[in-house]
């Protein structure tokens, strides 16, 4: 049965894979290598599709498992199986935090928390910057230093950065759409 | 029921507006719920973003659920979480069952070019604020950065670097508050 097996894998896949979306990739291919109904040589392209459409990343690869695997019933069901355990498990521990929010242990624990957790984030953005508007791979083959930096990208960015800055009260989805259209037109 | 289908609504939207990993939906969520709604204030979505980091599945999805349940508990939770996967379910179906060519439509490679541009400008945003509202003291700036460069350089697991500076707060933080209370 199909829609069992798709549950099954992806409710595995939600409880195991700690820390991101890519960190389901490898369980992917395990499911691969187990079942008929996923071509482990399309998983490099759902990759690449997941990571360029709206959407966290994880959630858009098990919807692309489950329907190259059983259509539409596939796609929900394996995206609700892959958020099922994270759910059940994110409710018990905001149950068993609201009875220890003001626990001294817990708030000092939060107080290194934040930090660490902010770096992993700046080390995110840096890593999106670096594939976006710095182009040290291009630098490095070509040797020539104007290849660092993107120019129509760093252009975009600072306007972009001054912008949100100074003009706080702009949604960022703003910022998205109007990035995506001068991507288009001046073709990024 | 009616906070219910707010919140799903605010992450549906936030599931559209999501590219790539869990942290480049903080701008959003920041706007909304921070900004807009008052629910929430910035240490609220860091501690929330924290803890989804170390908890099992999708970040985006634990973290959408964290707010759900701490504005409308269990049922907060899951509509939260239901609200931020729609878009994916719908959006991939689409490009599965029609484009499957998607990825060499060019136009598509350069709207996606232009927003990851947007997306680091907007997350560099919020995490100067963040930084302003986590980072209070000199153990704090030591383990920002020493996080920070391990995540770089280094490809130890995100869980591992977490749980570490957690215990550095509990050991650290709480040896430094009694030295404090000591001095009064």
């Amino acid at each position: 049965m199909i829609y069992l097996e798709l549950f099954w894998e992806f409710f595995k896949t939600g409880l195991f894979s700690i820390g991101g979306g890519l960190a389901t990739i490898p369980f992917l291919y395990d499911i691969g290598k187990r079942y008929d109904w996923l071509d482990t040589s399309i998983i490099p392209d759902m990759i690449a599709v997941s990571e360029s459409t709206p959407g966290p990343i994880g959630i858009n690869m098990a919807t692309y498992t489950g329907y190259m695997a059983a259509k539409l019933p596939g796609a929900l069901i394996a995206s609700l199986a892959i958020i099922l355990p994270s759910v059940i498990i994110v409710l018990v521990i905001s149950r068993l935090l609201s009875s220890f929010s003001q626990d001294k242990r817990v708030l000092n624990a939060m107080y290194g928390l934040r930090p660490a957790s902010l770096g992993l984030i700046t080390a995110a953005a840096f890593a999106v910057l670096n594939v976006s508007v710095i182009t040290y791979d291009t630098f490095i083959e070509s040797g020539n230093i104007l290849d660092i930096i993107d120019l129509k990208a760093f252009v975009l960015f600072v306007c972009l950065l001054v912008i949100r800055i100074f003009f706080k009260r702009i949604h960022p989805i703003l910022f998205i759409v109007f990035a995506g259209v001068v991507g288009i037109i001046f073709k990024f | 029921m009616k906070t219910l289908f707010e919140l799903y609504w605010i992450f549906f939207k936030v599931g559209l507006f999501t590219f790539g990993g869990g942290y480049t939906m903080l701008p959003i969520l920041q706007k909304e719920f921070v900004e807009k709604k008052k629910w929430l204030d910035t240490e609220n979505i860091i501690d929330y973003y924290t803890l989804s980091q170390c908890t099992p599945g999708i970040i985006a999805v634990n973290v959408s659920t964290y707010i759900g349940f701490k504005k409308k508990s269990y049922l907060g939770g899951i509509f939260s979480a239901l609200g931020v996967i729609t878009p994916s379910i719908i959006i991939i179906s689409i490009i599965a069952t029609i484009l499957t060519n998607f990825l060499h439509i060019e136009a598509v490679g350069h709207a996606f070019a232009g927003i990851r541009v947007a997306v680091a400008a907007l997350v560099i945003v919020t995490i100067l604020d963040m930084y302003k509202k986590s980072v209070i003291d000199w153990l704090c700036i030591i383990l920002y950065i020493a996080s920070f460069i391990l995540s770089v350089l280094t490809s130890i697991s995100p869980v591992f670097i977490v749980l570490g500076s957690a215990i550095t707060g509990l050991v650290l933080g709480t040896r430094m508050q009694e030295r404090k209370e000591r001095k009064k």
